[in-house]
Parts: C-alpha cells; sequence; structure tokens
C-alpha cells in the first residue's frame, strides 16, 4: 500500500476515535451510546496501523477483496447503532407517555384543589 | 344496586379535537346515567374540546400531546386507581356509543373482567364490507381462541372493565395504532381476566363517516394482522400475572 493512502487511514481512525473519546469527556456523549462507535474507531485503527490483518482476515472470511470487508464491518456497525437508536426511542416514548399521564393527572388534581380554596375563601369572605 | 355500582364507576372518554360533538355527548351520558363518574381524556387537541367538556359538567385530563386512544386509556385507567374507582367503562367521545347501553355492560361485569359491547351480534345495523370484513373476521377468530369465549366485535371501543382488568390496564395499556383494541385484549387474557360480550347498537358517527375506500380497507387489514401477531408475540411481561 502507498504510504499517502497509509497515513489518511491512520488519520481518519484516529480522527474518528478522538471525537468519540472528546464527546464522551465532555459528557455529551453517554457510554452505552458510544460503545459502537469506539468499537468501529478500534477496529479502523488496527486495520489503518496493520493492514496485513485484513489482508490476512478477508480470504479467512471468504471475501476475494479485503476491502470488502471493510464495507461490510462498516455497514454492518451502522446498521447495529440505526437499531439501538430505534430502540432507545421506543424507551424514550414510553417516559415520555407517563410523563405526559403524570401532568394530566396533576394538572387535574390542581384544579380541583384550585376550586375548592376558592370556594373556601369566598365562604371566609361572607362569614 | 346499580345506583351503587355506578358511584364507584368512571366512564373516561378519549377525545380528540371533538369540540364539535363531545358537548352533546356528555350531556347525553349524565342524561342517561344519572349522577356518574364521567372522566374526559383530552388526547392533545388543538381545538376547544376541553374547554367545551368542563363546561358540560364531565371531569377533564388534559395531556399535552396526542398519545393515541391507547394512551388517553391508560391515564384514564391510571385516574380510576389513583381515585379508586373499581370499574371503567369506556364510551367514545364521536357519540357512536350509546350511554344507555352502558348499564348492560356493567352487569355483566358481574361475571366478567371485561366486557366489549359488540356490533354485530344482533342488535342495530352497522354493517362493513371487503377487507375490512375479512380483517374483522380474522380478529374475532383469533382473538376468541385466545380470550376463550366468543367475540364478534374485537375493535369495538364501547368496553367495560373491572377491578382486575383496571388495575392490568393502568400497568400496561398498548399505545400503538389498533393496539388499544387488539392487543388490549391479548393482555387481558393472558394475565387471566375473563373476557365476555354484550350486544350494542352503534349508531353512525356523528362526525365524520367510516372509511369504504377499499384501499384504506386493505391497508387496515394488513395493520390489524401486524397488531395481531405483535401482540400473540409478545411475551408475556412478568409483572401481569402477579397479582390478586
Amino acid at each position: 500500500m502507498e504510504t499517502p493512502s497509509y497515513i489518511f487511514g491512520i488519520v481518519s481512525a484516529a480522527l474518528v476515535l478522538g471525537v468519540v473519546v472528546e464527546l464522551l469527556r465532555r459528557r455529551q456523549l453517554r457510554e452505552r451510546h458510544a460503545l459502537w462507535w469506539l468499537v468501529a474507531g478500534v477496529l479502523a485503527l488496527i486495520v489503518g496501523i496493520f493492514p496485513s490483518t485484513l489482508r490476512w482476515a478477508a480470504p479467512l472470511l471468504g471475501f476475494e477483496l479485503p476491502i470488502n470487508l471493510v464495507f461490510f464491518v462498516s455497514i454492518g456497525i451502522l446498521v447495529l447503532v440505526a437499531l439501538q437508536h430505534s430502540a432507545e426511542l421506543t424507551l424514550l416514548e414510553s417516559k415520555t407517555r407517563v410523563l405526559a399521564e403524570q401532568s394530566a393527572l396533576q394538572d387535574l388534581r390542581l384544579r380541583a384543589l384550585e376550586q375548592q380554596l376558592a370556594l373556601e375563601t369566598a365562604k371566609k369572605r361572607q362569614g | 344496586m346499580v345506583e351503587s355500582a355506578w358511584e364507584r364507576t368512571l366512564v373516561v372518554m378519549p377525545a380528540f379535537n371533538e369540540e364539535e360533538s363531545i358537548g352533546d355527548v356528555i350531556r347525553e351520558v349524565f342524561a342517561k346515567l344519572p349522577g356518574m363518574n364521567l372522566l374526559v381524556v383530552d388526547d392533545g387537541s388543538v381545538d376547544d374540546t376541553a374547554r367545551v367538556a368542563r363546561k358540560a359538567g364531565a371531569m377533564v385530563a388534559v395531556l399535552p400531546f396526542n398519545l393515541g386512544v391507547g394512551g388517553a386509556m391508560r391515564a384514564g385507567f391510571k385516574f380510576a386507581i389513583e381515585r379508586g374507582y373499581r370499574n371503567v367503562v369506556q364510551i367514545d367521545a364521536d357519540g357512536q356509543h350509546d350511554p344507555a347501553s352502558a348499564p348492560r355492560l356493567l352487569e355483566a361485569l358481574e361475571s366478567a373482567d371485561l366486557v366489549i359491547g359488540a356490533r354485530f351480534a344482533g342488535e342495530g345495523e352497522y354493517r362493513v364490507t371487503g377487507p375490512r370484513k375479512w380483517a374483522m373476521r380474522i380478529l374475532a377468530v383469533t382473538l376468541s381462541r385466545t380470550a376463550g369465549a366468543r367475540l364478534t366485535d374485537t375493535t369495538s371501543g364501547y368496553r367495560a372493565a373491572g377491578p382486575k382488568a383496571v388495575a392490568v390496564f393502568a400497568a400496561h395499556y398498548p399505545a400503538e395504532y389498533l393496539g388499544d383494541t387488539i392487543e388490549a385484549l391479548v393482555i387481558a387474557a393472558r394475565s387471566g381476566c375473563v373476557i365476555r360480550q354484550v350486544p350494542v347498537a352503534m349508531r353512525v358517527r356523528s362526525g365524520g363517516v367510516p372509511s369504504h375506500d377499499p384501499g384504506r380497507a386493505a391497508a387496515y387489514l394488513g395493520r390489524a394482522c401486524i397488531a395481531l401477531l405483535f401482540a400473540l408475540a409478545r411475551p408475556s411481561s412478568p409483572g401481569l400475572v402477579r397479582d390478586a
């Protein structure tokens, strides 16, 4: 492999890892959401530094072109991330639903209390 | 006897943008079921539904955004638990359900946990054709088997739930499209609720007409089958069986 593309591979992998770690450090990304990105970054870095691992693994798994293995794993990770997000979304929706219910029921209690209070104040004023 | 059952019964009426019909529907409930406790769950309406309902004398719980019928109903079941109501009767806000049938549903609750007011069981004249009819047939056959009772109208929203079903539904009432009718039945059956149906007459909705477009009916069939499959495939959650 030519030197420029070798260096480019390593630099991009390091960049991805760097961004993920920095987001984690600033608490803008929670660990469980970062897991797959970390896996992807580490894999990319390994393959970037040691391209021979790719040339060794590809035929082992039946890939004629090593680059296809890269595409396969990348797409696989993206699909997993998308799935995880869908599951998270479902969880968030069910939590939102509970909050909406609570807000509706509390609003109802508040109204009842306010009404009662208004009645009692009116009574006091009269009596 | 009936009066005391009413005191511990709550009518829950899910409403989404029903300002035109809901006032009359509420007044009809109070006229035909005097002294009934009525909770309208305003399901994120953008119109005046909540104000109209309050003015007509109902308690109104306002959801901050639209959750669907199932979402509104679970809020209603939670309210029932919170305030100690034993039974919950669901009546739609569009005037399709005649409140006069509610006492019959409540009577049937004495020997069941969940009673469905069914449209095809001999009373009234409600007709459907084409894919919608097939969908209803498939649902009826499958859900009858699950419920261990003959059910002919599984998508009817006119229902009464006894204490056991209210407890189950307050925790697990599905919000998905069609989940509120189909999956709710599966959940009730799996948690050991006795399900029955009672024939009721239904009226034409005061707002809007049921769709007869075959494309939409076919889509309904597909969605109903998917909802049914998922409902049956779901593991019965451990929290369900453990009660009473």
